[in-house]
C-alpha cells in the first residue's frame, strides 16, 4: 500500500511540484534537461493580470455553489424527512444528477443554456424576459457555470443531511411539541444546531470537491469567453494542456497553489472530525 | 409519524414534483435525443418527441460504439486494481494494525483532497517517460487513483467491525492469513465489495480529465472524450450528442437502480465517519 501511495500518488505530486520550479517546453519533456527555474514560474503565474481575476472567479465559483447546494439541499432533506409513500423512492432517483458523468451533465446545460434555441431563454421569452447569452457573455458565464455546479451538487446534500437528520432523536421533537413550539422555532433551535456536525463536514467536502472543479466550466465555457468564467482549475490545464505551446511549469505552478487551498480545507476537515471524535 | 392519508398524499405530490423539478435537465436530454433536426429550434421547443427520430441513436451506434467498449474496459480493469489494492490495505489497516496506520489513513484523506488537474500533469510527466501514454494500462493506473484512497477507508471502516473470534477460530482451524483473509474476510465483505466496486466503475467511467490529457492522443479513447469531441465538431446535431449523453448514462441509471442501498452506503460513508 505504501509503494502504491508512493508510486501513484507522491511521485506525480513530486513530479508536478518539480514541473513548477523548472522551465519546461515539449522539447524539454522529450530531450530532458530543462533549466531550473526556482520560483520564476510562480512569479509569472503571481504577477500575471489574469491571477486576480481568476482568484476572484474561484471564490465567488466555490462560494455561490456551496451556499445554494446546501441551502436547497438542506430544504430537500427537511422535506424528505417527512413519512410519505414513495419517500424512499424519491430520495434515491434525485440522486442521479450526483451520478451522471459530469460531461454528460455539462452538456445538457450547454444545450438548455443555448442562446439561441436553449429552454431557459425559451421559457424565460414566454414570461416576457429577454434572452441572455447564458454562455457567450462575460457577464453571465460564470452564473451559468455556477447554476450547473449547483444542480450536480445538490443530490450529495440531500443524502448527507437527510442521513444527520435521521440521527436527530425523535424525543427532542415530541419535547418541543409539548412546549408548543412552532415548525420555524422547531428547525432554527433544535434541527439547526443538532446538525451542526454534519453540516460542517458536508460544507468542508463540498468546499474540497468545488475547489477541484474542472470538468463542468471547461465543457461549458472553456473558462471563457475572455477567460470570464477560469477559475485555478480551468486555468491550470489551459496553461498545461490547452494551448498549442504548452506551459507546463506555470500550469503546475496554479495547481499547486490550488493544492494549498484543498489542503487547508482538508485540515480543517480533519481537524473538525478529531473534535467530533473526542466528545 | 400518524400523518393521515390525505395528508401524506398531499406530500407525496410535493415530492413527486420537487423530483420532477430536479431531473427536469435529465428528461430534456432524453427528449432532445428524439427531436428530429428541423424541430430543435423551433419556438416554443417541442416538450415530448411527438414526431421522435431515432437518427441519434443511429449515430450513436455508427460512430461511438468503439468509445463505450474502452469505457467499459477501462471501468472494468479500474475496479479489479482497486479491489486488489483497497481490500488487503483495508484489511491490514483494520485488524492488522501495522505501524503507522492511523498516518496512512490520514494520508488516505489527503489523497481524496487533490484536485485531478494536479495529479493529469504529474501523471502526463511520469507517463511520458515511461512511454505508457495513451495506452489502456495507462488510464486504468491513474483512473484507480480515484477510487483506491475511498475504498481503503471503507474496506477499513467495515472490516473492523468484523469480530475477532472470527478470525481466530479461523488461525486455530489451521488458516494461514492469506487463507483467512480469502475465505472468510472477503466473503463477510460483500456488501463494502459492491459498494467500492460500483463507485471505481462510475468515477472511471465519468472521468474526463484523465482521460483528455492521458489518452486524447490515442486510439483507445474512453466515451467522455467521444462526446466531447462530438460538441466540438459537430454543434448542430444535438439529437445525436444527447443520444451519446443518454447512452453514457445508461450505466449510472442502471446501476442506481440494481443496487440502490450501495448507493446511498456509498455517499454517507464518503462523508460521515461512523
Amino acid at each position: 500500500m505504501t509503494v502504491y501511495l508512493t508510486a501513484f500518488y507522491a511521485y506525480p505530486l513530486y513530479r508536478n511540484v518539480e514541473l513548477s520550479l523548472r522551465e519546461y517546453t515539449v522539447r524539454s519533456f522529450v530531450q530532458g534537461g530543462a533549466p531550473f527555474a526556482g520560483l520564476d514560474n510562480y512569479r509569472t503565474v503571481l504577477t500575471d493580470s489574469a491571477f486576480g481575476p481568476t482568484l476572484a472567479h474561484t471564490v465567488v465559483f466555490t462560494g455561490a455553489s456551496l451556499f445554494f447546494q446546501f441551502t436547497i439541499g438542506m430544504a430537500l432533506a427537511l422535506f424528505f424527512h417527512n413519512h410519505f409513500p414513495l419517500s424512499r423512492t424519491l430520495r434515491a432517483v434525485i440522486l442521479i444528477p450526483w451520478l451522471l458523468p459530469l460531461i454528460v451533465s455539462a452538456s445538457t446545460w450547454s444545450w438548455l443554456l443555448n442562446s439561441d434555441s436553449g429552454l431557459v431563454n425559451a421559457a424565460l421569452g414566454v414570461v416576457g424576459v429577454d434572452r441572455v447569452n447564458w454562455l457567450t457573455s462575460p457577464g453571465w458565464s460564470l452564473t451559468s457555470v455556477i447554476i450547473a455546479n449547483v444542480w450536480i451538487g445538490i443530490p450529495f446534500n440531500l443524502v448527507v443531511l437527510h442521513s444527520g437528520l435521521q440521527a436527530i432523536p425523535t424525543e427532542v421533537y415530541e419535547a418541543s411539541a409539548l412546549d408548543g413550539a412552532t415548525g420555524w422555532q422547531r428547525f432554527w433551535s433544535i434541527t439547526f444546531p443538532l446538525l451542526r456536525p454534519v453540516s460542517a463536514i458536508t460544507l468542508l467536502l463540498g468546499l474540497v470537491y468545488t475547489l477541484k472543479v474542472f470538468d463542468i466550466i471547461w465543457i461549458m465555457t472553456r473558462g471563457g469567453p475572455t477567460d470570464s468564467s477560469a477559475t485555478l482549475a480551468t486555468w491550470s490545464y489551459r496553461l498545461g494542456f490547452g494551448n498549442l505551446l504548452p506551459e507546463f511549469g506555470p500550469g503546475a505552478a496554479v495547481g499547486n497553489l490550488l493544492i494549498v487551498m484543498a489542503l487547508v480545507a482538508g485540515l480543517g476537515y480533519i481537524r473538525f472530525q478529531r473534535s467530533q471524535d473526542l466528545r | 409519524m400518524t400523518a393521515s392519508p390525505p395528508r401524506s398524499r398531499w406530500k407525496t405530490g410535493v415530492g413527486l414534483m420537487l423530483t420532477g423539478l430536479m431531473l427536469f435537465p435529465v428528461y430534456w436530454m432524453i427528449n432532445v435525443s428524439f427531436t428530429r433536426d428541423q424541430d430543435m429550434r423551433a419556438t416554443p421547443p417541442h416538450l415530448i418527441p411527438t414526431d421522435g427520430t431515432l437518427d441519434g441513436y443511429r449515430a450513436v451506434l455508427d460512430q461511438q460504439l468503439p468509445y463505450l467498449g474502452t469505457s467499459f474496459l477501462v471501468g472494468l480493469g479500474t475496479v479489479a486494481l482497486t479491489l486488489a489494492l483497497a481490500a488487503p490495505a483495508g484489511y491490514a489497516l483494520a485488524k492488522l494494525r501495522p505501524p503507522g496506520g492511523p498516518a496512512l489513513s490520514f494520508v488516505l484523506l489527503i489523497a481524496q483532497m487533490i484536485p485531478g488537474i494536479i495529479m493529469a500533469m504529474g501523471f502526463y510527466a511520469v507517463y511520458l517517460h515511461l512511454g505508457v501514454l495513451n495506452t489502456l494500462p495507462g488510464l486504468i493506473l491513474a483512473d484507480s487513483t480515484l477510487a483506491v484512497p475511498f475504498g481503503v477507508l471503507i474496506f477499513t471502516a467495515f472490516m473492523s467491525g468484523i469480530p475477532d473470534e472470527l478470525l481466530q477460530a479461523a488461525v486455530v482451524d489451521g488458516a494461514g492469513r492469506l487463507r483467512t483473509f480469502w475465505s472468510i474476510v472477503l466473503p463477510v465483505s460483500r456488501n463494502s465489495i459492491v459498494t467500492v466496486s460500483l463507485f471505481a466503475f462510475l468515477w472511471s467511467w465519468s472521468d474526463f480529465i484523465f482521460a483528455s490529457t492521458l489518452a486524447g492522443g490515442g486510439d483507445h479513447q474512453p466515451i467522455t472524450l467521444g462526446i466531447y469531441h462530438y460538441i466540438g465538431n459537430n454543434n448542430q446535431q444535438w439529437n445525436a450528442i444527447m443520444a451519446t449523453a443518454v447512452v453514457a448514462s445508461v450505466p449510472a441509471a442502471v446501476l442506481l437502480v440494481l443496487a440502490q442501498r450501495y448507493v446511498s452506503t456509498g455517499v454517507t460513508a464518503g462523508a460521515v465517519k461512523d
